[in-house]
């Protein structure tokens, strides 16, 4: 009998955190305790509780992380609202990894490059593997300066490792963001895209972009005007799938399928296909 | 070329299935023909084509993918795959032996599809040629010649005698097992009824409509393009096409509780459908305009883009008389090519 990637492994929850309100981050291995499969920053999986339903997820540990994976997931819809009730111990099915993920190896692209991350509410789910990756091959890679907004204070997920991990680390600058005022923060207030525009990188940077299509299209349309060329930007799209392997048919964009030759597109390949997502 | 005398059908019929399970298109009690596991008494239907397409046989309208346990907070996956056992596909036209070409574009790619994969290679093609195409007709524009059919083995009904002849391995092996009733013959009668079904073929009305619109036009030009919404004003997303397509390959993937474990299974579905491309985050495809073009843009633009600008339609015409408010993919292909 051949393979089938459609037949997924058992996965344990050995560990959950309370990121916000409707974040949680899931640690998972296999059943003899080890990490379920290899992964490129950027893959996804496709995560789910038998009976429930499906769905994929980014991976949002780095592979540099050699004892298991985790996904941050938030509580959304069916499947996330049951898996956001689950505890530790409880196995799950996991398959993957899926999608091309991001260019790290590529000089052309990422590689010895400085980085701008720039990322919106769950959005940094799929970067926080870039993230860890990065900061694991320091010497691969130029200077990293990280964009992070979301609602509030109690809606950034990640906040502890960004603040003892992320923000001790040489030549990475954390810039955080909320919309509105809160009591208890002195931090920036404001949109993630006017607060890019305002530290005006530079336009050296290869910049990798996560978060909701608002933020996304305005951050894109004000990184353009300072000058930015589409091809140095870099996002990861998430659309409905079955399959995850481009058979199932639903979540092409025009002739492109998210789960096989994304999820990560730059935009210069994105503005070449019809704009339905 | 051999040959046997059609009244000697049933003793074929007869000496395969005492081998491997045959199917073969016979009449059901609505008129029209559907495949049917051949038995005693089961009769060659005379119509052009089943009411379902041949893809059934390879990709089923549901597959059991595998089953779960669950006990406390352990999962037991449970893969109940099996080989597939040998079987005859018999009769099938030029039509619907093209569209497993297709398929196998997509299922047969890595990572191969191996509930597929099995059911290709246990199954026989035989395929029986046109003689009488209809007005619904139109393979000759994907390049499919109805007279002459491909599959492993490829059989004509003339003068009173069936026709047949290899065209691979699994072809041959079919000869050679019901060779005790064929006889040597020349392929005479072949080539009138090739010419005289070429004959009808250059008078049906679609024959030569012109996709090459489709070619020389951008992905985002014909995406972008105005005639969609009128296109697909009537459609109510019944999703009629998409089932009796032989090309149509979307598809769901399911559990169910049957109380005593659960049953994940995939399902055909249909990109006409509003929940298609439903997430708890929204809806990419919001009205039927954009599922209308989905289904079109696949066949035409998307899948050919991605597979050597083979087309993703067959031309066999079951959307034609199936849709109920009479619009089809040979409508869409003429507006465009009118535009110019």
């Amino acid at each position: 009998m051949l393979n089938e990637t459609l037949i997924p492994k058992v996965g344990v929850i050995t560990d959950i955190r309370i990121d916000t309100p409707d974040v949680k981050t899931f640690r998972v291995v296999g059943t003899d305790g080890k990490k379920l499969f290899e992964h490129i920053p950027g893959q996804c999986a496709m995560v789910s509780v038998p009976g429930v339903g499906e769905g994929m997820f980014s991976i949002t540990s780095s592979p540099t992380n050699t004892e298991f994976m985790e996904f941050s997931i938030k509580r959304c819809g069916c499947l996330t609202t049951v898996l956001h009730a689950l505890e530790e111990g409880q196995q799950i099915t996991v398959r993957g990894p899926y999608g091309n993920g991001f260019p790290v190896e590529d000089p052309e692209k990422l590689k010895g490059k400085d980085l701008l991350f720039v990322a919106g509410g769950i959005g940094l789910a799929p970067l926080r593997s870039v993230i860890n990756y990065v900061r694991d091959k320091r010497e691969n890679y130029g200077k990293v300066q990280i964009v992070y907004g979301s609602r509030s204070k109690d809606d950034l997920v990640d906040y502890k490792e960004i603040l003892d991990e992320w923000m001790a680390t040489p030549d990475f600058d954390v810039y955080l963001t909320i919309d509105r005022e809160q009591e208890g923060w002195d931090g920036h207030v404001g949109f993630v895209p006017n607060y890019v525009k305002e530290l005006t990188p530079d336009l050296g940077k290869t910049v990798l972009m996560c978060g909701p299509p608002v933020m996304i299209k305005f951050t894109l349309a004000g990184l353009k005007e300072l000058g930015f060329k589409e091809t140095q930007v870099f996002t990861t799209m998430e659309l409905r799938m079955k399959c995850a392997i481009g058979k199932c048919g639903r979540c092409n964009i025009g002739n492109k399928y998210v789960c096989k030759d994304g999820p990560v597109f730059s935009f210069d390949q994105l503005s070449e296909l019809p704009s339905e997502y | 070329m051999f040959r046997l005398p059609v009244e000697r059908l049933d003793e074929l019929f007869a000496m395969v299935s005492a081998a491997q399970t045959l199917y073969i298109p016979a009449d059901g009690k609505d008129s029209r023909a559907h495949y049917t596991k051949w038995e005693e008494g089961i009769k060659l239907s005379n119509a052009l084509n089943t009411v379902r397409s041949a893809k059934d046989f390879f990709f089923p309208q549901t597959t059991n993918l595998c089953d779960f346990n669950k006990k406390d907070k352990e999962i037991e996956i449970i893969d109940n795959r099996t080989e597939s056992e040998d079987f005859v596909v018999f009769g099938v036209r030029a039509c619907d032996t093209r569209s497993f070409t297709i398929l196998d574009k997509v299922f047969l790619v890595d990572p191969v599809d191996s509930y597929y994969a099995t059911r290709r290679e246990h199954g026989t093609v035989v395929t029986l040629a046109c003689t009488e195409p209809e007005e619904t007709c139109f393979c000759g524009v994907f390049g499919i010649d109805a007279a002459s059919p491909e599959g492993d083995a490829a059989c004509w009904i003339a003068d009173g005698y069936l026709y047949i002849t290899a065209n691979t391995e699994k072809g041959e092996k079919f000869i050679s097992l019901v060779s005790s009733l064929l006889e040597e013959s020349s392929d005479e009668a072949v080539e009138a009824q090739k010419k005289a079904t070429a004959e009808i073929m250059s008078r049906l009305p679609f024959n030569d409509i012109d996709t090459s619109y489709f070619r020389k036009n951008t992905l985002l030009e014909i995406f972008n393009s105005d005639h969609w919404k009128k296109l697909s004003e009537a459609c109510i997303g019944c999703g009629t096409c998409t089932f009796v397509c032989p090309t149509c390959q979307c598809y769901d993937i399911k559990d169910y509780d049957t109380g005593c474990g659960i049953k994940r299974y995939r399902t055909w579905d249909s990109c006409m459908y509003s929940d298609f491309t439903k997430t708890a985050g929204g809806n990419p495809r919001t009205s039927q305009v954009e599922r209308f073009r989905q289904r079109f843009m696949h066949k035409l633009v998307y899948f050919p883009d991605n597979n050597n600008e083979e087309f993703g339609c067959v031309g066999c015409g079951r959307c034609i008389s199936r849709c109920p408010i009479s619009m089809n993919i040979v409508k869409v292909i003429k507006t465009f090519g009118e535009v110019q």
